[in-house]
This record gives structure tokens, C-alpha cells and sequence, in this order.
């Protein structure tokens, strides 16, 4: 059963406290917190859906080329070896360790691959005429895929596991190492850029008839 | 903010966790939902103490284990090497690698058992009905939202080093059983951490009768 909207969609309640309040309208690049609990409400962000998309795109090339080539090698006494992303995740399942090298296939690859996914489809599909309905259903999944997607945190091991192997063999950086590292830096860069509220604003509803006549609540007496 | 704050349940509202959008539940018994993105709507997070107290009993009991547990073995020539998270922290440990040896001791050792102790001071302050410090109880809160997938350093530190060093017989690292558990350990109080519904540190500060289920 679909809830009734409120008239005034300014109207919202902090998420880390509850606190009903309006939110004003921002100029670019401004933020709005919660009087109570200082919690970030909205930022927003200048030209936020072009810049996304851009972003986007160098994100999923970047992610392509960070999954295809070798990210790790080594020589030791004139033997080599090297390794991908998915060969790290695959020796664990090799070698009787098969959930954490689902943990760390899901964190690394999967998981990112799903937020730049889910992110190039919500831009793709705002730039549309009519924002279909399946871009609020990706936007509803994505922050499960960014909490999960953790390249920035596999990069600070992989830079811990390379300064120990130092110790015992020369290292060799792989393409694939800066390429991430550069990654870490775009997606950081989309999301301080992308806006969800703008594009909440533009998605069809789940419920058939959005809210053109809801009924007015008045509540602002505490809020405004 | 000029009279008394109020709060959207004590209104009959409720937020949508996942698009913000506000809306009045309908009369009726049905499941409400948001009627622009179609999600499930409570005015809290289900069963939010419980489960979260579920996710956090079972991260401190894989805690043990995870430290006790080799997470390296290394074997060489002369023999195979076992190391716990600990000794590993102590391995790293030298006159030139202190740093790498400090980020292993801080998101390996230091998060994990800080990210544990916080929640359960954020659960017993919150069913006691604490309306103490509760401005620090949410930074708290956000603090170990934000800080606790870095734990996961260690298993990609011994996930690597494990898949470069196989050299035999010169010398070859397995990813030992301790791992498992400390990965336990990360996913848990993440799972945690999403289960708290934050909004609950200040609902004790309404009075009982308009608060609802």
C-alpha cells in the first residue's frame, strides 16, 4: 500500500535523527545540514549529471583495462610471477579458503563493477526524455554497492603486501596498479559530484499518479 | 528552528531511507511503501537493537579466533612459519617499516576491536533510554560507519601476498584459517553498523504515548 505523499516536498526528515524540517533552496556547491545532529542533508552540485556521466565513462574504461592486465609481479632468482585482481581472489579459492575469495572477488571486482554499472545506466537513463522507472530502481541499489565496493581499500593492502614482498624480491608494478589508483581517484571524484536528488526528482513514480493534488499537510509551525 | 523539535514520527510521517522522499502511511493493515521509489517504509529500521546486537555478538566471538588463528603460513627450505595478524603487525616492525607496520596495527587490530566496543556502548546507551550526549552518540555512530571498511586491508594484504609468493619449493605463503574469521569479523559489524537505526538515539527524549511501533 503506497503512502501518501506530502504537498510540499521540501518537507523532509533528517535520517540520523528524524528532525522534520524544509530544506532551502541551495546555491551550487552549498550545503544543508541538520540543526540537530549535523548531518549533511543535501549538497549541490554544479552541472552534477554531465560531470557523472563523464566521470562514468572514464570509470568503466578504467575499470576494463584494471581487470584485463597483470596488477603485480615479482623476480626472485630469475623466476617470475605475477598476478591480476581475480588471480588474487582465485588463488583463495584454490587453496581452501573459497568464501574469503568470494569476499574478496564481491569487494573488488564484482561490486565495483555494479556501481560504475548502476551509476552509467542512472546518467544514461536521465539524459532520456522520460526517466524510466528502472533508474529509480538502480538508484534504490546503489549505495548497497557502494558500501561494498572497496578498490580503494584493496589498494592500501596491495601497496602494504608489495612494500613486504620488497623484502624478498624485486617488485614489478603492473599497469594495472596505477590504472586503479587512478580509478580510486574518479570514483572519489563521482561522488562528490553526483546529486541523488536531482535525480529522485526526475524519476517516474512507483505509485501510477504522482502527487499533483495530494492533500496539504500543515505541520510547518515547528520546521520553518 | 524557533519552537520545540519535532520529529516526523512524532507527526504520523515517515522518511524513506533510500530516496528521503516524506509520506503519511495510509489507514490499513498493508505494508507501507514509498509511493516514487517503491521501498518498504517503517518509521524505524525492523528489529534494529536485535539484529544489530545479533551481528555484533557474532563479529566479537569470530574476533577471538581471527587473532588467534595464523593468517600467513610461509613456508621455505627450512621449514613453514605460521603468523597471527599480531605477530605479523610485529614482523613489519623495523627501523624502515614502522608505517606499513602501524596502517596493519590500526585497521587490523585497533577498528575492528574499537568498531565493537562503540556499537555496544551505542546499543546499551540506547535501550537504556540514555538522552546523554546524544549529538556524540550519532558522531559516534557515523564514525564507524565510515571507518570500518578499512579493516578489510589485512585480507587484501594476504590475499596478495599469497597469490605472488609461489615459488616452490623456494618459498610459498597460504592464507591460513585465522583469515576467514578476521574476514568474519569486517562483514559482521558492517552488517552491524547497517542494521542501527541512529534515529533511535533520539527517540528517547519523546514522551512514550506518541511514540509508535
Amino acid at each position: 500500500m503506497y503512502n501518501q505523499p506530502l504537498a510540499d516536498p521540501a518537507l523532509i526528515a533528517c535520517q540520523h535523527c528524524d528532525l522534520l524540517q524544509r530544506l532551502p533552496d541551495l546555491a551550487p556547491g552549498a550545503s544543508a545540514r541538520c540543526p540537530r545532529c549535523n548531518k549533511e542533508l543535501w549538497r549541490r552540485r554544479e552541472d552534477s549529471l554531465n560531470r557523472t556521466l563523464a566521470l562514468t565513462i572514464a570509470a568503466a574504461l578504467l575499470y576494463i583495462i584494471a581487470n584485463s592486465v597483470p596488477m603485480l609481479g615479482l623476480t626472485i632468482v630469475g623466476r617470475n610471477a605475477s598476478t591480476t585482481v581475480i588471480g588474487g581472489a582465485r588463488h583463495l579459492w584454490d587453496n581452501n579458503q573459497v568464501l574469503v575469495g568470494v569476499l574478496v572477488l564481491f569487494t573488488a571486482v564484482v561490486a565495483p563493477a555494479l556501481q560504475i554499472g548502476f551509476m552509467l545506466a542512472i546518467v544514461l537513463g536521465v539524459h532520456l526524455k522520460r526517466t524510466p522507472r528502472w533508474v529509480g530502481t538502480l538508484l534504490r541499489h546503489h549505495p548497497t554497492t557502494r558500501t561494498w565496493s572497496m578498490i580503494e581499500v584493496m589498494m592500501l593492502g596491495v601497496l602494504v603486501a608489495l612494500i613486504k614482498i620488497a623484502d624478498y624480491a624485486t617488485v614489478i608494478p603492473g599497469v594495472a596498479l596505477f590504472v586503479l589508483w587512478t580509478l580510486v581517484f574518479v570514483l572519489a571524484a563521482i561522488q562528490a559530484n553526483f546529486d541523488p536528488r536531482l535525480v529522485w526528482a526526475r524519476v517516474q513514480w512507483a505509485e501510477s499518479a504522482p502527487p499533483a493534488d495530494a492533500s496539504s499537510e500543515h505541520i510547518a509551525e515547528g520546521t520553518s | 528552528m524557533s519552537t520545540a523539535a519535532l520529529m516526523a514520527m512524532q507527526e504520523g510521517l515517515q522518511s524513506c531511507d533510500t530516496c528521503g522522499l516524506l509520506s503519511r502511511p495510509a489507514v490499513g493493515d498493508e505494508e507501507p511503501r514509498c509511493p516514487r521509489c517503491d521501498e518498504e517504509l517503517a518509521f524505524r529500521k525492523h528489529d534494529s537493537i536485535q539484529r544489530t546486537w545479533a551481528f555484533l555478538i557474532g563479529a566479537a566471538v569470530c574476533y577471538i579466533p581471527a587473532n588467534v588463528l595464523p593468517v600467513l603460513t610461509t613456508t621455505t627450505a627450512s621449514g613453514a612459519d605460521s603468523d597471527t595478524i599480531l605477530q605479523g603487525v610485529v614482523l613489519l616492525w623495523s627501523p624502515t617499516g614502522w608505517p606499513l607496520s602501524l596502517i596493519v596495527l590500526v585497521a587490523s587490530i585497533m577498528i575492528p576491536s574499537a568498531k565493537i566496543l562503540a556499537l555496544g556502548y551505542l546499543l546499551i546507551t540506547t535501550q537504556n533510554g540514555s538522552i546523554k550526549n546524544n549529538g556524540q552518540r550519532v558522531r559516534l555512530y557515523r564514525m564507524v560507519e565510515f571507518i570500518g571498511r578499512w579493516s578489510m586491508v589485512d585480507v587484501f594484504v594476504d590475499t596478495f601476498t599469497a597469490a605472488l609468493i609461489q615459488l616452490q619449493p623456494l618459498m610459498s605463503v597460504e592464507p591460513g584459517p585465522g583469515l576467514l574469521f578476521f574476514a568474519a569479523v569486517v562483514v559482521l559489524t558492517m552488517l552491524a553498523v547497517e542494521s542501527f537505526d541512529p534515529r533511535l538515539i533520539w527517540d528517547s527524549a519523546i514522551p512514550k504515548e506518541v511514540q509508535y511501533a
